[in-house]
């Protein structure tokens, strides 16, 4: 296991156990770089020796030149396209971190040093995996803001503690303990969960170890599309079903008893929403949820 | 259970409707109309309009309107990104193809988005209590199971960053789960107990530290005990073998505001005839 610290550019590599399998690192300061000069110099050795026995085999066979030079620059054109290729994920981990330090947490000590205290965010966020759509960015939430669950499709599913504790622990935690007020659902376009969801065929077999089975979640919305606008072409039904399924999920909210009676006390209120990146716009809903009073007869 | 749905409010519709300035007039009238007939009430009224106003300035003081509050953070991303870099929105309209599938905690300060700069487009996102990844469970866990599968099957990331952070609630509940197993909530504690072999090995290994010195361990323990989960998914495995795809953990410090990163190294040993 290589540990890497992006912080004041320390690099820790301790040795590690896991999984039965053993890692090997050593401590450096980024500032000196050793390590990497080391690394450097001896590629440049590895280098010059493979360069060497290429030229002792063309002085031994010079008819094989043409043939070398031909390769030399196709392996050239090769190696300068997969360098402008090339990504670096830790790269983008460590400028991203270094980026946020200095530009917010470094900018905003208030901020931060409130939030290391404690939360109290006054939503608590249901919006899909999908990487176009994080809330923080399309309604610019601010850390601290919003308790947020992204899963596929957005879903909520309804209360199951066998099959779904974690949807479940997210909603007990964010309602009981850090009492948000507003629980907001998101769904949004050309959303792929939604689009799985309205290809499953009528009889139900499912070609997928886990997608279809999550977003079946949603298939009474896919039945009230499908039996109100089966007139539409399938995109037309999936942007429906994108906000139907959201009002599946508003329901599913309310099978959770600590949800129900929050809202009932009006501490807590359920709102639907629906991201459009094709066009950008954001559509929002409320649920309003009464119960009738009871009469004795 | 009777729900209704209310669909209404297109963000781009004036919200505030003019105030009903004859309803309040009306009501004042009807207020002054009881006291003049029916004397000696005056004192009684003076204090409860008094509460009155005080009440609502105090509402008005604390004044957080949530829907005000999504549609000035929807217009700022509207002006201040979307229509701002139409290039990348217009690329972003057409697909997706995402370089990390990231795991991070629902707590609110802890949003990859700010804390490694993700941008639209950049990482696909599961948020959860306490960023655990289950094991490979079609029955207990669908909704986890179905993000990987999406991500690698058909986003083909390169990348699984599963962040851990500081202060983190849900690693504070399964540190306080007593040992007879007893559990006080409906699902907290049952879902951050995937964890548990985590726990286990802080205790046995850290037993003499303080409790939140313990948490700090934990916090870095469950990402490694998410991380071996992960290879639970054999789509996972295959993509990792095949080196289309690397795993790491990484631990995001709100209190000294530094985040350490590693790297789950996974080899099968070649086999041998014998």
């Amino acid at each position: 296991m290589r540990r890497v610290i992006i912080v004041d550019y320390l690099f820790v590599l301790p040795v590690k156990q896991l999984s039965g399998s053993f890692f090997v690192g050593t401590q450096y300061h980024k500032s000196k770089l050793p390590a990497k000069q080391q690394d450097r110099r001896m590629a440049k050795d590895m280098y010059e020796e493979a360069i060497a026995g290429l030229k002792k085999l063309l002085s031994a066979k010079g008819e094989l030149e043409a043939v070398a030079v031909t390769k030399i620059r196709q392996l050239t054109a090769e190696l300068e396209e997969s360098s402008g290729k090339v990504f670096d994920p830790v790269e983008r981990i460590r400028t991203g971190f270094d980026h946020f330090k200095k530009e917010k947490y470094e900018k905003n000590p208030a901020l931060y040093e409130k939030l290391a205290k404690g939360q109290s965010p006054k939503f608590l966020v249901f919006a899909c995996s999908d990487s176009r759509v994080c809330p923080s960015h399309i309604l610019n939430f601010q850390p601290g803001e919003a308790f947020i669950v992204r899963n596929i499709a957005n879903m909520v599913p309804p209360y199951d503690q066998k099959k779904y504790s974690g949807g479940g622990a997210a909603i007990e935690y964010a309602v009981l303990y850090l009492k948000v007020e507003n629980i907001v659902v998101i769904g949004h376009s050309c959303c792929g969960g939604i689009k799985g969801l309205m290809s499953i065929p009528d009889d139900g077999t499912t070609q997928s170890d886990f997608i279809e089975e999550w977003v079946n979640i949603c298939k009474t919305a896919k039945a009230k599309v499908k039996a109100e606008c089966n007139n539409l072409d399938f995109t037309e039904q999936c942007t429906l079903l994108e906000k139907e399924a959201v009002n599946v999920s508003l329901g599913n909210l309310l099978t959770y008893p600590f949800v129900r009676e929050a809202v009932g006390k009006k501490t807590l209120s359920l709102k639907g929403g629906h991201y459009d990146f094709l066009k950008g716009s954001f559509e929002l809903w409320n649920l309003d949820f009464s119960l009738s009073p009871s009469l004795s007869a | 259970m009777s729900g209704k749905l209310r669909k209404c409010m297109m963000l781009c519709c004036p919200a505030k409707g003019e105030m009903p300035n004859e309803i309040y007039e009306e009501a004042i009238a009807g207020l002054n109309k009881l006291l003049s007939e029916k004397g000696g009430l005056e004192v009684a009224a003076a204090e409860k309009i008094k509460q009155l106003t005080a009440e609502l300035g105090g509402a008005a003081g604390k004044g957080f309107d949530p829907i005000e509050r999504i549609r000035t953070g929807f217009e700022i991303f509207k002006k201040e990104k979307y229509e701002k870099d139409s290039d990348l929105y217009e690329k972003l309209k057409t697909g997706q193809s995402p370089k990390f599938l990231v795991f991070a905690c629902s707590d609110s300060r802890v949003c990859p988005s700010h804390i490694l700069n993700f941008q639209p487009g950049e990482a696909f996102m599961v948020r959860n209590i306490a960023n655990m990844v289950p094991p490979y469970d079609p029955s207990k866990y669908s909704g986890v199971g179905a993000a990987i599968e999406y991500a690698v099957l058909h986003l083909k990331v390169e990348n699984i960053l599963v962040i851990g952070h500081s202060c983190c609630g849900g690693i504070k509940g399964l540190m306080s789960i007593p040992d007879d197993g007893a559990t006080q909530s409906d699902f907290i504690e049952d879902w951050v107990k995937i964890g548990k072999a985590a726990k286990a090995k802080v205790q046995a290994e850290r037993g003499d530290l303080d409790f939140n010195a313990q948490c700090a361990h934990l916090e870095k323990e469950a990402v490694n005990i998410s991380l071996g989960n992960l290879l639970t998914y054999q789509f996972v495995r295959q993509a990792v073998v095949n080196k289309t795809l690397s795993l790491k953990g990484g631990h995001y410090d709100f209190v000294k505001g530094s985040f350490e990163l590693w790297n789950l190294d996974y080899n099968l040993s070649p086999s041998s005839m014998v």
